[in-house]
């Protein structure tokens, strides 16, 4: 067993496949995240990043294995409490149109308070309300006032991707998945915003799973996993090329 | 309160596809509601053809063919009634007035009906409207007529024109009685029932043209009796073809039936007009339930336009909807949200729908009721009108939830981040 209190997230055993005939596209013996700490997940495209995400999502539960998030099983919780649960405990970041294109960019960073009482309460603890809590996230993130006022179609993808990021960071949950989202940001805007987003996880206290295919931004985190290594479906990223 | 924001929001979103689908079923439910009251309409319209009137009474046929030529003119009469068992009936204490009816003649089409100037005093038809006349006067001349406003439209008459009356229905062949012109002094104001269409001479006048006839051909040899002489015959009928009575107090109706179904005299027959009018009804039926089926395939289409909208909305929706699982929103989310907006659709399309149907028929009813007969009510509102309404929401409803459950399991099967 691991020595350390128990992970913020573990998962065992885990085998999905998308139909009973198919192949499976995630099978993992072992895998951990600890409270606060910064995974950096590669691989190839195809190698079941988005399928891993989702089933650490609760969004798709896998046929084999258990997924534990902060002690609970998601595969004995219900549907609707599963995604009650995803919202109380995880934040999303996904590599482009993040955002909901008919609400303003409050709106979209409090999004996650309209559907989980947790965050809503930890937000207005953090910020004394919603709206204070949200501007300030977005102010950290380099969005100034000025931008709030301009429908989220018209940001920039950087800047749509900080308002992301805000929205995944409100109401502080335990568990950041971040899936490519620096993938549609040119190179120099990279950095800027993974620096942006690893400080504000540790301002709030929260794990990262950052996934991405590109291994130069590895050198931020506290440990670099290969897709291959965590999932025995996925081709060796030798193969892949 | 938040998930009903959210739909607002994202239906405004994509506001002008969601108009045209409104406007789609508003067309629809106007469609389906008017046809409805254009049924509920005729059918009004065809009952009150004849209204005040408590018996009709003829010779013994079927009711409803005796109702079909003492009420709408139509078809002949296989045998008459005796004039003096009119003069009986009329003369009964219960019966306040009798209106004797005699057909056989017709003008380029219309059907004559001798009377007698009682017609114009007695006759009532829709909810109790008496006759008017639009000009002119009732008949007191023997060759004076009065014609029905369809007539008088069609054939362009005016007071003074003279006509001649047709032996018959005026098909191939038929004589003319053209030794005896009528004059017209009286023109009907339209009622939108049989009156407009027929043309009203006294009974004597009718004697007056088949003088010297016999077996229904003119007298042999070209012999006619001119005008001048005519009026020293005796111009009383010997016989009739229906007479329509009205009763001095309504519930004695069963009790004078009874009488006139064992009349003495010669073998008569007594109809309640509403009753035999429903059965005629029951016959033109078939037609009103078409019309329904076709207004309800309207809606049908209406709505099956809008599960293919909501349909098809759904692919460019499978981010936004991946988002807010991502956030947080589960299935019944998904659903809450697209049944929130099936019902904002249908409902905004069905008010709009009857908006425009009472905006129609409030500036086309009077015309419809004077012109066809249809007492188009704008805004009377029936229970019936109500689950039709009713039926076309749920129906809107269910067609914009169905694909809700297509969206979950997209939304599902895309897990957070769809595959386009």
């Amino acid at each position: 067993m691991d020595p350390s209190p128990s992970p913020l997230l573990q998962a065992e055993n885990v085998s999905f496949r998308w139909a009973p005939r198919l192949a499976p596209t995630v099978e993992l013996d072992r895998f951990t995240i600890a409270a606060q700490e910064r995974v950096f997940l590669y691989g190839p495209s195809g190698s079941g990043k988005s399928t891993l995400l989702g089933i650490f999502g609760g969004v798709l539960v896998p046929q084999q294995g258990h997924v534990r998030i902060l002690g609970t099983d998601l595969g004995s919780l219900g549907a609707s409490r599963r995604d009650a649960f995803r919202v109380d405990h995880i934040g999303f970041i996904f590599q482009q149109f993040n955002l909901i294109p008919y609400l303003s960019v409050v709106e979209n960073v409090l999004l996650p308070c309209r559907f989980s009482r947790r965050r809503r309460e930890r937000a207005m603890q953090a910020g004394g309300n919603l709206e204070a809590q949200a501007l300030r996230l977005l102010a950290q993130l380099d969005l100034g006032r000025a931008l709030h006022a301009r429908s989220v179609t018209q940001l920039s993808v950087g800047q749509q991707q900080r308002v992301a990021a805000a929205r995944a960071l409100i109401g502080r949950p335990e568990l950041i998945i971040a899936d490519e989202p620096t993938s549609s940001l040119d190179a120099g805007r990279q950095e800027g915003f993974l620096e942006l987003l690893l400080a504000e996880c540790a301002s709030s206290g929260a794990a990262l799973l950052f996934v991405s295919h590109d291994r130069r931004l590895a050198a931020h985190f506290t440990r670099q996993v290969a897709m291959d290594e965590v999932s025995r479906a996925a081709p060796a990223l030798g193969e892949a090329a | 309160m938040n998930l009903l924001r959210l739909a607002l929001r994202s239906a405004w979103n994509r506001r002008v596809t969601l108009a045209l689908i409104v406007c789609a079923i508003a067309l629809s439910v106007t469609m389906l509601l008017g046809v409805e009251r254009a049924r509920i309409a005729a059918r009004e319209g065809f009952s009150q053809a004849v209204s005040g009137t408590d018996l009709v009474v003829g010779a013994r046929t079927s009711p409803i063919q005796l109702v079909l030529y003492a009420v709408f003119h139509l078809g002949e009469a296989t045998n008459n009634m005796l004039w003096k068992s009119e003069q009986q009936i009329a003369g009964d204490p219960a019966v306040a007035w009798a209106i004797p009816i005699s057909l056989g003649d017709s003008h380029r089409g219309f059907p004559t009906v001798g009377t007698t100037p009682a017609f114009f005093e007695h006759f009532k038809y829709s909810l109790g409207a008496p006759l008017a006349f639009s000009a002119g006067r009732p008949f007191s001349g023997l060759f004076d007529t009065v014609l029905g406003a369809d007539v008088a439209s069609h054939l362009g008459y005016r007071l003074g024109d003279a006509i001649t009356l047709t032996h018959g229905s005026g098909g191939i062949g038929s004589v003319e009685h053209a030794d005896k012109p009528f004059t017209v002094v009286g023109i009907l104001a339209r009622t939108g029932t049989p009156v407009d269409r027929s043309v009203f001479v006294s009974l004597e006048a009718i004697e007056a043209i088949h003088l010297g006839w016999q077996g229904g051909a003119p007298p042999p040899g070209g012999f006619s009796i001119p005008e001048q002489f005519v009026r020293k015959f005796d111009l009383t009928p010997k016989t009739i073809t229906a007479m329509l009575v009205g009763l001095r107090n309504r519930a004695a109706v069963f009790h004078v039936q009874r009488a006139i179904n064992e009349f003495a005299g010669e073998p008569l027959m007594a109809v309640l007009p509403g009753v035999a009018l429903d059965q005629l009804w029951q016959v033109v039926g078939v037609v009103e339930k078409s019309l329904l089926a076709v207004s309800a395939l309207v809606v049908v289409v209406g709505i099956a336009g809008m599960a293919a909208a909501v349909l098809a909305s759904l692919n460019e929706r499978r981010r936004e909807l991946s988002i807010l699982r991502s956030v947080g929103a589960g299935p019944r989310h998904i659903v809450a949200l697209l049944g929130i907006e099936a019902l904002l659709v249908t409902g905004s399309g069905a008010a709009l729908g009857v908006a425009l149907l009472v905006a129609l028929s409030a500036l086309t009813g009077p015309w419809l009721e004077s012109n066809y007969g249809l007492p188009i009510n704008a805004l009377g509102w029936s229970v019936d009108e109500s689950l039709l309404l009713a039926a076309v929401v749920a129906a809107g409803f269910a067609a914009g939830v169905l694909p809700a459950y297509r969206a979950c399991r997209l939304a599902l099967a895309d897990g957070l981040t769809p595959r386009l």
